[in-house]
């Protein structure tokens, strides 16, 4: 799949760096407070990482949504890799299946607004989180 | 890939993070600081990370992963200057940096360390 101009690859170690400039500068535009742009950063980081790590590679997509008056940032995170047997243990603080400290995914859930996963065994994850200005 | 320079000032070894920090860099730090501990006899390692924009697991890891290697290396590790985005953040995500010691700004950092050496030459068994 030829990814879209709202989207950033995550192929290699050096496309998270990317992705979280990718993030400052939207953020940025939405005027997200400084501590709600770092959150939204950092939450990217991590589920950028875990699309890496642990799906093989995918993409982040992002789309700028509304809700009433509030405009907020949404954000895909797609691989099509091993996808997770079980997704209430994986959200679990410090269950992890590979070198990591488990924080990836619990820790990024308390930093945004909404949080979604779903997760197809032998197909794929996709992790999407909301954050509003 | 951009390695992080480790300067030398007496028997401490400054490191200042200016970059987005890429994995490897970060993981290469690590080593670099490591066998600088060694070859240099440093007794204390500062980390001005003020410039770094955001601190995830990773970074944390690497973080706790270089003071716990320089302790063993009998080298005591400060690090300096977190904004207090990445602070709230960083807390919020879950990471409490257990075992790394941090202070607000480098001039504390350097008086934390000095502290740690006079602590050393009182108890010749620390």
């Amino acid at each position: 799949m030829t990814p879209t101009p709202d989207a950033v690859e995550l192929r290699v170690e050096t496309d998270i760096v990317v992705c979280r400039q990718a993030v400052r500068r939207l953020t940025q535009t939405l005027h997200f407070s400084l501590v709600d742009q770092t959150r939204m950063i950092t939450a990217a980081s991590e589920l950028a990482r875990n699309t890496l790590v642990y799906g093989g590679g995918g993409e982040m997509r992002w789309a700028v949504v509304q809700r009433e008056t509030r405009a907020g940032l949404r954000l895909d995170f797609e691989d099509h890799g091993a996808g997770i047997p079980d997704v209430a243990l994986a959200l679990t603080d410090g269950w992890t299946s590979g070198g990591g400290m488990g924080l990836g995914l619990s820790g990024s859930k308390r930093l945004v607004h909404d949080f979604a996963i779903h997760s197809v065994v032998g197909e794929g994850t996709c992790v999407t989180i909301t954050r509003w200005a | 890939m951009t390695r992080i320079p480790i300067l030398q000032m007496g028997d401490c070894l400054l490191v200042t993070i200016q970059v987005d920090l890429q994995d490897r860099a970060a993981v290469s730090l690590q080593d670099d600081l490591a066998n600088k501990i060694e070859s240099s006899g440093a007794r204390s390692v500062l980390i001005d990370i003020s410039a770094l924009e955001i601190v995830d697991s990773f970074i944390g890891r690497m973080l706790a992963g270089i003071s716990g290697v320089a302790r063993v290396l009998d080298a005591a590790t400060v690090v300096v200057g977190m904004q207090p985005a990445v602070a709230i953040t960083l807390v919020e995500l879950g990471l409490s940096l257990n075992g790394v010691r941090t202070a607000l700004n480098v001039e504390r950092g350097m008086r934390l360390l000095r502290l740690a050496a006079e602590e050393r030459v009182h108890d010749p068994d620390a």
